[in-house]
């Protein structure tokens, strides 16, 4: 990716974007549904697109998951 | 004494009334309520239930420390009681807000993602152990790196990103300059901020969001970006 792509695709906002607050209280159920193989996007266009955006939301996102996964649970 | 152990007796000798109003869901799954039973329990059962819980926590609270150590410089010992700290702390919250809990995920998921939240908070606060970490700095020759603009073509983003930095001058409250400063240009992360700031997650979010979207419209409007998907090779 080079840098005119990287400054757009970070400047670059989406609508659906729910923001922190509603990501994190619903995070544990959207994680389940992608454990399950579940269509977690399509179900919470607003919660993936956010996830995409914001690194700490991202970043829980992807702790959770692998614990989840890691511990046998899905 | 580790503190995740002192606050597991803290939790066991303190919470059994907040238990009480733990709403069984018929619908949950024989784990989920079986966990909900245990710990809405008296006695042994429920301390034997919380005590496995603060197990569970612990070991997720390592897994995610381990996975998230190496770009936070945290190592060793340090690694070891952030991981208990956070541990000690979900299974407080945990407990705390238990009531909360409808059954529209696995009990263990929704208890997990405390002990990772409490991981990421006490990264955010890790940052600033560092005396040389600073808000003050605005080191605007960062700004290509950041976005991995090749340094042998300045001629042809050197324009672009001097109207970038026109535009955080211009088009931004001082509040949200400040935001961009520190995260785009400062590298601090979100979480720090947060912390630095004394705000939550969501608020620094939603500038940095705003902030985002005025600058893009005005590189737009200024023909720096196209409106639509933009892609250069």
């Amino acid at each position: 990716m080079n840098g005119w792509t990287s400054l757009d695709r970070f400047l670059r906002t989406d609508p659906r974007d729910v923001g922190c607050s509603e990501a994190v209280a619903l995070l544990h159920v959207y994680v389940d549904l992608v454990a399950a193989g579940a269509a977690a996007q399509e179900r919470y266009p607003g919660i993936a697109a956010h996830l995409r955006a914001c690194g700490p939301c991202g970043e829980d996102f992807e702790g959770l998951l692998a614990i989840v996964q890691g511990t046998g649970q899905s | 004494m580790r503190l995740g152990q002192e606050q597991v007796s803290m939790v066991m000798v303190s919470s059994d009334q907040e238990l009480d109003e733990v709403p069984v869901n018929p619908q949950l799954d024989p784990d989920s309520a079986s966990w909900l039973q245990w710990l809405a329990d008296t006695g042994p059962r429920r301390e034997s239930a919380l005590a496995e819980l603060h197990a569970m926590l612990v070991r997720a609270a390592r897994r995610e420390v381990a996975r998230r150590g190496p770009h936070q410089q945290i190592t060793g010992p340090e690694l070891e009681d952030l991981a208990y700290q956070a541990a000690g702390d979900a299974l407080l919250a945990i407990t705390r807000k238990i009531g909360q809990f409808r059954g529209e995920s696995r009990f263990t998921t929704w208890a997990y993602k405390f002990v990772v939240f409490e991981v990421s908070a006490k990264i955010g606060r890790h940052f600033w152990r560092n005396p040389a970490r600073s808000l003050d700095a605005e080191d605007w020759d960062r700004l290509p790196d950041r976005f991995g603009f090749d340094p042998a073509r300045e001629s042809e983003w050197r324009d672009l990103l001097g109207a970038v930095r026109r535009a955080v001058q211009t088009e931004l409250t001082p509040r949200q300059r400040e935001i961009f400063v520190a995260i785009v240009l400062n590298d601090v992360p979100l979480d720090a901020l947060v912390v630095k700031l004394g705000s939550n997650r969501n608020a620094i979010y939603k500038m940095l969001f705003d902030a985002r979207r005025k600058l893009r419209a005005d590189l737009v409007a200024n023909g720096y970006l196209n409106d639509e998907e933009s892609r250069r090779s």
